[in-house]
């Protein structure tokens, strides 16, 4: 059922990162907590740890992505590793070339960690089931499905900011239908503890059975911002406004965009979170964003440190021959 | 050439017949059951004790590659795989490429059907050209040539009054149709049920309300039209609703369901297993529940493998850019056998709807031990233990989400008029 037997090793180490959904709780303590340890290295004149010197890490890109792409890089950059970016999303090879063709191509290469993003969800999970034993698969989005990495930004920024997750309650508005960061967040909250999740957004925004992964659905922004500490703003795409889904950007701001006004209902410290790039005037206003509350930066910084984690922890359980 | 099946149980759902008995075949024909034709001298005899004799079976779809594009499944490959499965009988549906709207198409397959002569293959032809929804076939030159039915097969005439047309011309050629409900709007880029695992898996859905919408549609037109129509692939509780309250109504209309549809639900998928990517979705355990006691209760008349071999290619990628489809023509007698046992419906309900009820509702003259009849007759060993692996496959196509399985029920002998077109090598004793 779950993504756990194939995203950890025989003794429940981290082999893959592919889906929050399936790990357990201290494994994602143990990336927070070791990503509170590479968070000063950025501050370093000589940004470098040699963790990973020596290892190949290819970023393979099918998606376009600027904010995920270049933390993914500096981070294994800043662990020592050779990186190699691929942006396969308008190459020949995106058309020619099975995904399976890519990998294997990859794999004669020698690498030893793929960084992958796809817009078909289970790609990541296709991937880490195909690759060769030694090499290890993160997931850098895949469709709908999961962003994991994402999911572990926001938590550390959540963490540092608000501190214990038990007391706090937590809003996710927007597009939760085809947003894999939502997924992700409610898997990580939920698995750490947050005291209450909500998703808030329009019923053609919202998949059925969602409350299955233990959350409250709102479909009102007021009554869903009440007492939140916690408000996760996800990106609007622009052509969920040329189907059926909405009538205008203009009226989903009317009923869904973040102001101040709005957010008067939340905790007098609640914080605003947007895993970028930012709609401003189509999910959050400019004030919002540029705003006290909003830790929006602080979530881009934080992603080099998250990522720098997750890619040693699983770099780790691949490091040597067992030598009991 | 005579032939004699003796000592099996002897199951003829047509006719309500069931028991232990000697079956005598000559020149092709069933020539008696239980009493000797005169002057009876078997060159053959299959010993069928402990073993059940039942018409050859009738599968109502399955795709047999090998019309173009060659990718491993052959009409060849294809009708072995059906007659080491006991079916003897199979319905070829339109979406073959190139698409099965012209006689030339179907005489194609007829003609490779009989040079391997492994199984009846009939065609479907296509309702409208290109099975594109807009301009009708010719139906009155595909009922010439031998076409038993006209069918859209998955895809979907949207255009409402394209669809009440081609029932109207089918209705004037004679020719039952053959719809799959599938709303052309709805679900339309889904891979998966819409619930709460394409909810956990980011996996766009297909609404129930895809199958029963299109359903809701067609049967009006069917009320309006009075054409025979059968509905194929349902998936849906509502749908089984819908179909038994028309029924009830007096409407000419029948439906199938797929053998794995009545095994798995859209929790199979698990992680992206992309052997459970199927058109319909596998849906919920309520449908699964409601789909199973209409078969029970006739409303579902009939079971078919839905089979589609697909190349290894075909099933790896990531679950969205896969094809979907199973190989299924082997599993559909164990799979039903499994049912048996778990008393969803017994054997003389499962028999028939592999045999008579699905000859019906096409009108082919199969499934049925009549004495002048075609000896099509399958003989299986309901006890026997066998493994599903790849190499126990003999289809081209080793998509099946059942791989590794523990089975229970294999065919030992198939005949084809009278012809054993297939017997198991190393025969078990059969005394035991």
């Amino acid at each position: 059922m779950t993504a756990s037997n194939i995203q950890l090793d025989e003794r429940g180490r981290l082999k893959h990162f592919l889906s929050i959904e399936g790990l357990p709780q201290e494994l994602l303590l143990e990336i927070l907590s070791t990503a509170e340890g590479f968070a000063p290295v950025g501050r370093r004149p000589v940004k470098k740890v040699p963790l990973l010197r020596g290892k190949t890490i290819v970023n393979l890109f099918f998606e376009p992505s600027t904010r995920t792409r270049t933390t993914f890089e500096l981070a294994a950059k800043r662990l020592s590793a050779d990186v190699l970016t691929l942006n396969i999303g308008d190459s020949a090879t995106r058309k020619g070339e099975s995904l399976l063709d890519t990998l294997r191509n990859l794999e004669a290469m020698h690498c030893d960690m793929l960084v992958i993003r796809h817009d078909c969800s289970g790609a990541a999970h296709f991937i880490a089931s195909h690759v060769c034993s030694e090499a290890r698969v993160i997931n850098a989005g895949d469709g709908r499905h999961a962003h994991p990495t994402q999911a572990m930004v926001d938590m550390f920024t959540i963490r540092r900011t608000k501190g214990d997750f038990g007391v706090l309650r937590v809003a996710i508005v927007g597009d939760i239908a085809h947003s894999r960061v939502a997924r992700s967040d409610i898997h990580a909250l939920k698995s750490l503890g947050a005291r209450e999740v909500r998703v808030i957004g329009p019923r053609t925004l919202i998949p059925p059975e969602i409350e299955t992964l233990g959350v409250r659905v709102d479909h009102d922004l007021k009554s869903g911002l009440r007492d939140v500490d916690v408000v996760i703003m996800l990106r609007l795409q622009n052509e969920r406004m040329q189907g059926a889904l909405l009538p205008s950007a203009r009226e989903f701001f009317e009923l869904y965009g973040l102001t101040e006004e709005r957010l008067a209902v939340a905790e007098p410290g609640a914080i605003v979170l947007h895993p970028g790039p930012i709609n401003r005037g189509v999910e959050i206003d400019s004030q919002v964003a540029n705003g006290p509350r909003s830790v929006i930066l602080e979530q881009v910084s934080y992603g080099i440190a998250v990522r720098m984690a997750v890619m040693s922890i699983a770099m780790s359980s691949a490091a040597k021959p067992e030598s009991h | 050439m005579e032939l004699l099946i003796a000592n099996g149980h002897v199951i003829d759902p047509a006719k309500g017949f069931d028991e232990v008995t000697d079956l005598y075949i000559s020149a092709g024909k069933i020539a008696g059951i239980g009493n000797a034709p005169k002057g009876f001298k078997p060159e053959r005899i299959i010993d069928a004790s402990h073993r059940v004799v039942s018409p050859g079976f009738v599968d109502l779809s399955a795709r047999l590659g090998g019309g173009g594009d060659e990718h491993g499944a052959t009409i060849v490959s294809e009708t072995l795989a059906a007659a080491r499965a006991g079916i003897t009988t199979l319905c070829c549906p339109p979406d073959t490429t190139p698409v099965l709207d012209i006689p030339a198409v179907a005489e194609l397959i007829h003609r490779r059907a009989q040079q391997a002569g492994l199984a009846k293959v009939h065609c479907l032809g296509a309702l409208t050209q290109g099975l594109g929804g807009e301009q009708l076939a010719e139906m009155y030159a595909l009922k010439a040539i031998g076409c038993v039915g006209v069918s859209n097969a998955g895809r979907a005439v949207y255009n409402t009054e394209v669809m009440r047309r081609a029932l109207e011309y089918a209705g004037t050629c004679g020719l039952a149709v053959v719809l799959q409900p599938e709303d052309h709007w709805l679900g339309r880029q889904g891979h998966m049920h819409e619930g709460g695992v394409s909810t956990r898996l980011g996996v766009p859905g297909i609404p129930e309300t895809a199958e029963t919408v299109a359903l809701s549609r067609d049967l009006l037109l069917v009320e309006q039209t009075g054409v025979r129509t059968h509905f194929a692939r349902l998936s849906t509780a509502k749908a089984v609703e819908l179909l038994a309250q028309a029924q009830a109504q007096g409407l000419p209309v029948s439906a199938d369901v797929t053998i794995h549809h009545l095994h798995l639900t859209h929790e199979a998928v698990g992680d992206f297993d992309s052997m459970c990517h199927v058109r319909p979705p596998f849906r919920t355990q309520a449908d699964r529940k409601a789909l199973r006691g209409a078969v029970a209760r006739g409303v579902i008349a009939a079971i078919c493998s839905d089979h589609h071999p697909h190349d290894v290619d075909a099933k790896t990628a990531p679950f969205d850019a896969t094809e979907p489809g199973v190989s299924a023509l082997e599993l559909l007698l164990p799979l039903i056998l499994e049912l048996v046992r778990g008393r969803v419906f017994d054997l003389s309900t499962a028999i028939a709807a592999i045999t008579c009820r699905a000859a019906q509702v096409l009108g082919i003259p199969a499934g049925i031990l009549a004495i002048g009849a075609s000896a099509d007759v399958c003989v299986f060993d309901p006890e026997r233990e066998w493994t599903l692996t790849e190499n126990t496959l003999l289809s081209a196509g080793k998509n099946s989400p059942f791989l590794g399985r523990e089975l229970v029920g294999r065919v030992t002998h198939t005949l084809l008029d009278g012809r054993v077109v297939f017997e198991e090598e190393a025969d078990v004793p059969a005394s035991r």
